[in-house]
Parts: C-alpha cells; sequence; structure tokens
C-alpha cells in the first residue's frame, strides 16, 4: 500500500537523520551516536509518516505521543524534530552546550516536540503505561509510542510497566525495541542476555511482530498492524545493526557513547553519501 | 484521637467528586493507606499497580502529562527510597503534576519493625528540586490536605501516619502550601514542629510554663517550601528546638538550621531519632524510648536556652 517513492523518500530522510547526528555529536564533542544510527529508519518511519503531529501546535491534544525511552538516543530525536519542523535546524549545532534547549538527554521543559523527559533507562515503558491509561479513561484517540532498546530491557521497571500493559488491555501503546545488540559495556547477549526476547513479550501478554529495523516498508507495515490489534499493546521488535550506515561504526560497543574524530566525520559522511 | 488515613481515605473519596481529573494509584496497599475508600466510589479512576512501586511513580508521570492529577499511594519508605529515582527523573526534574503520597510515615507502622519505619524520608523528599513536602500533624489537616495538595500545581510529597493521632485543629481546618502556623506564643523558645508530634509540643509547652519558660509552638505542615518568614520571626526569641518522627539528620532540623545559619545564626536543638534504626512496639512506647517524648522536648528546650 506504500508507494515506492514514499519509501524511497523515507530512506532518503534516514540517511538524512544519520548525516545529521554525526555532525551535532562531531560539533558537541560527546554524545551517543551508535544507538543514534541504529534508530534512523525507526524515527524516519515514525516522524515522517505515522505519527499524527502538528509542528506548529507541539501541544495539540489529539496528537500521537511519542517517548523516546532510550534518552541517549537523543541526537537522532532532535535530528528527527528539527527536520519535522519542530526547531531551526541551526540550532541543532548547539546538542550539549550551556543554555542549550538540547540537552544531554531530552527534557521535556525545554525542547516542545519532547513528550518526556528521559535518559534514565527504564522508564519509557510505565511513562507510556500512563499516557495509555489516560487516553483509554478519556476515550481519546491518540495513541502513544515509544521507542526501547534492547539493553534497557534489562531493567525490572520496563517488565513492571509491561505487566501493567497487558493488564489494562492498552491497545492504544505501540512500543519499538530497537535491538542492536550492543550496549556500553559490550554485546547485549554477553553482558546480560535477554533472549527469547519474542517468548518474553507473548509471555507478557503482548502482541509481538519482528521486523528488519532497518526496512522501511516492514517499520511502516508493523506500525499499521499495530493499530488493527484490539485487546493487547503491540511491541514491535526491530533487529538494527548499532552505529548502521558507517562501517567503521557497526555492532562497536565503543561507538555507543563517543564523539567521531574530523577525520571520522569525514569518512562517515563520505559513506553515507549525498541525497 | 483519629485515625489520619481513615480521615484521608474520606476527604480524598469525597474530593472525586468535585474534581474529575483526579486519578488515584497504589502499589497493592490501598485497604492500608485507604485509598481504597476512592477504589470503591470510582473503580475506573483507580489502578492499583501491584508491588511495583517504581513503576506506579511513573505511570503516574505519565498520567499526569495528559492532564490528569494522580495520586500515588503506597508506604512512605517505598516511595522514598525504592521509587526515588523514578521520582528524581520522572516526576521532580520532569515536573509533572504528580502528588506523591507516603502513608505509614515515621514509626507510625510501629509493630511491622523498622523495614516499615520510614525515618529517611523527608530528608529525600526535601533534597529534590521542584518537589513540595507537605506533612500533615493531625487528621483534620490529612483531610484539609488533599484539596490544597491537589489545586497546588506541580508535584508534591504528602507524609501521612498509619496511627490514631491526637486532634489539634477543628474540623474544615484550612491549609495553605507554604504557611506555617503559630498556636501558642512565648518569649524564651520557639519550638517548631512538623507533623504528628504537634500535641506532644504543645503538652511540653504547658510544662515548660510550669517552670516558667514561655514557648511559641509553630506547626511547619510544608516541610518545603519551608516558611522562613514565619522561622526567622519566632527565632527572635534565641532558642529554636525542632520537633518531628523522623532521623534527625536532613528533615526538619537540617531545614530549620539550613536557614537560621545562612539569616540568623540561633541555637537549635532537634528532637526525633537519633542517627540509629529503631524496633517493633506499641506505637506510642516507641516514640517516648526513640527520643520523641514530651520530657524530651522540654530537655531540648532547656538545652536550647542554655546556649
Amino acid at each position: 500500500m506504500y508507494p515506492e517513492s514514499l519509501i524511497a523518500d523515507l530512506e532518503s530522510r534516514a540517511r538524512q537523520l544519520r548525516r545529521d547526528v554525526l555532525q551535532m555529536v562531531h560539533a558537541a564533542g560527546s554524545g551517543h551516536l551508535g544507538g543514534s544510527l541504529s534508530a534512523a529508519e525507526i524515527m524516519a518511519a515514525l516522524y515522517f509518516q505515522h505519527l499524527r503531529l502538528d509542528p506548529q501546535r507541539p501541544d495539540w491534544p489529539e496528537r500521537d505521543r511519542f517517548i523516546l525511552s532510550k534518552g541517549h538516543a537523543a541526537p537522532v530525536l532532535y535530528a528527527a524534530l528539527a527536520r519535522r519542523g519542530f526547531l531551526p535546524l541551526d540550532e541543532l549545532r548547539t546538542l550539549r552546550q550551556i543554555g542549550s534547549r538540547l540537552q544531554g538527554h531530552p527534557d521535556r521543559l525545554k525542547l516542545p516536540g519532547v513528550e518526556m523527559t528521559s535518559g534514565s533507562l527504564g522508564h519509557g515503558l510505565p511513562v507510556a503505561v500512563g499516557l495509555a491509561l489516560a487516553a483509554q479513561l478519556q476515550g481519546a484517540k491518540w495513541r502513544t509510542y515509544l521507542l526501547l532498546g534492547d539493553g534497557e530491557l534489562q531493567a525490572g521497571l520496563i517488565w513492571e510497566g509491561a505487566l501493567m500493559a497487558a493488564k489494562n488491555h492498552l491497545a492504544n501503546l505501540t512500543a519499538v525495541v530497537d535491538q542492536n545488540d550492543v550496549q556500553l559495556d559490550g554485546p547485549v547477549h554477553e553482558i546480560m542476555p535477554i533472549e527469547p526476547l519474542e517468548a518474553k513479550w507473548r509471555a507478557f501478554n503482548w502482541n509481538v511482530l519482528m521486523v528488519d529495523g532497518h526496512n522501511v516498508r516492514r517499520l511502516l507495515e508493523s506500525l499499521d498492524e499495530a493499530e488493527q490489534v484490539h485487546d493487547r499493546p503491540t511491541v514491535i521488535i526491530a533487529r538494527t545493526t548499532k552505529g548502521k550506515g558507517c562501517s567503521f561504526m557497526e555492532n562497536q560497543a565503543r561507538w555507543h557513547g563517543r564523539a567521531p574524530n574530523d577525520e571520522e566525520l569525514a569518512c562517515a559522511l563520505e559513506e553515507l553519501g549525498d541525497d | 484521637m483519629t485515625e489520619m488515613r481513615e480521615a484521608y481515605g474520606r476527604a480524598l473519596q469525597a474530593y472525586g467528586a468535585q474534581e474529575p481529573r483526579l486519578v488515584v494509584l497504589d502499589a497493592d496497599v490501598s485497604a492500608s493507606t485507604r485509598s481504597a475508600l476512592f477504589r470503591a466510589a470510582y473503580p475506573e479512576r483507580f489502578f492499583n499497580c501491584g508491588i511495583a512501586e517504581a513503576a506506579m511513580v511513573d505511570v503516574a508521570a505519565g498520567l499526569a502529562l495528559a492532564g490528569l492529577i494522580p495520586f500515588a499511594h503506597t508506604f512512605a519508605f517505598l516511595l522514598a527510597l525504592r521509587a526515588a529515582e523514578p521520582v528524581r527523573t520522572c516526576v521532580a526534574y520532569a515536573r509533572t503534576n504528580v502528588k506523591l503520597v507516603g502513608a505509614y510515615g515515621g514509626l507510625s507502622d510501629s509493630r511491622d519493625g523498622p523495614t516499615h519505619h520510614a525515618i529517611t524520608d523527608l530528608a529525600v523528599m526535601r533534597a529534590m528540586p521542584n518537589l513540595s513536602v507537605v506533612v500533615p500533624a493531625d487528621a483534620q489537616e490529612a483531610a484539609a490536605a488533599v484539596a490544597c495538595v491537589a489545586r497546588h500545581q506541580g508535584p508534591v510529597y504528602l507524609r501521612l501516619s498509619r496511627a490514631e493521632v491526637p486532634d489539634v485543629f477543628q474540623p474544615g481546618q484550612e491549609l495553605v502550601l507554604g504557611k506555617g502556623s503559630v498556636l501558642r506564643e512565648g518569649r524564651h523558645v520557639a519550638i517548631v514542629n512538623c507533623g504528628v508530634l504537634l500535641s506532644r509540643c504543645l503538652q511540653a509547652a504547658e510544662r515548660l510554663s510550669a517552670r516558667g519558660i514561655e514557648a511559641t509552638v509553630v506547626n511547619m505542615t510544608t516541610l518545603k517550601p519551608l516558611d522562613e518568614a514565619l522561622l526567622l520571626e519566632v527565632a527572635d526569641c534565641g532558642a529554636v528546638v525542632t520537633v518531628e518522627e523522623h532521623s534527625v539528620i536532613g528533615g526538619l532540623g537540617g531545614a530549620v538550621a539550613e536557614c537560621l545559619a545562612k539569616s540568623k545564626p540561633t541555637p537549635v536543638r532537634m528532637v526525633g531519632i537519633r542517627d540509629t534504626f529503631t524496633e517493633s512496639g506499641p506505637y506510642e512506647a516507641l516514640l517516648d524510648k526513640w527520643g520523641m517524648g514530651v520530657a524530651d522536648i522540654v530537655a531540648a528546650c532547656q538545652a536550647a536556652l542554655a546556649g
């Protein structure tokens, strides 16, 4: 149902987000690249197609809510918000600087478009449960979305929230897991294995969709599919590559939270090409 | 004597009728906190989160983001300690309009022992930017706190008691966030109270009066923001005693000492739990044994007067 031209456009936007992220983190001299790059297609699918948002009215009551639970991927959120028109593109260069609205991790009080403050892992899911419960109670049509990291799934808070979402049949809640299998200290499957992930979420009474997290078409179809389920929340487990798009960063834990130097930036931008 | 939690639960239920945005959360202790009274009247606005206090606080933050006014209940020690990081990140820092209700403050769950006593909650909550801290002194104040806290725009920690506590205020007592009140005036020493030991402070003032020492008794229902203007005024007498059902570290004593050290250095003595854990036992006897008896307040006043 999605024309090839739209898919191509979203793929192009994902590459743009990657270029933005690289430049922001390079300029800031710090920040989390790997997990921002792995989520580029997910963020492009959400912010340029799926989410109902109005950049002119960040507090529009009927908007969909998106929470970046893996708050360290703030650069890709800021880039998506800027490219969507929530803030001037120039402002991206202020990331992590004194006085900036672009805090190291998202601050809802500083930047319109940021639905919830995040950065300490594990909170996004239970907070999203609260939002979804409120929508359910008020009979509102808007939906709640969140992006989780896979390392983050080691936090007990996530599973407390998962229980509550299932108990309350929060079909208006869609979680996406950016499963890049790399966390700060190394591979997720070594630091603290979380598999079998699909079976875990099913056991928690969630609807589970498995998808290639760099395939925009499949991401869009999964986000739509989630809306057709009416008795339970959905989690889309998106298999991704940490550092995707920059070959020398891919699957490297050392690129979890490190800024590129001038040569590394040039090399990465060249790989990504122009659109 | 009136059971504070019962008065609070009834007030919460009553307020539910006039405030449709009020939603209530509990973590499997609604029968104990009395939030069950609200559940009975408004089941669709009540969410039991199970034994998952940290998640409950986050869920409350989410409800607040959507414009509702969540009151999240559990035992005070769990809110202040197990859920401290969610409180910091998703309530205080994110400044969500969440009302955290810590039932069983101090030693009030006396027989369950130190695991269930809350003697550090005020220190933890007071250190959080953006968060107001309200500690009713009796059942009337606890009932009045519901509307006061709900109408306040911003996060609040409301500390309650499990116990039957002496009645000090009249029904219909008004509560203004950030304002303390003077219950008795005297020229020698100022007793500054926070919480349910207020009647003990008044008894202590009577005993002191019999010995020719006249004490002012101030009730600081709001621990934060502290009514510094009132504190500085009563400190003019030159001797201050703080009284709280909490560790002497970081609660009212700390707040008063910080203020006076900065603006009006004054001898201060602190009545509360010394830097120690307590034990199981009958409530009133525990208060007496662990340093919060009327005699302790009297002795602290005499010590403060001695300089």
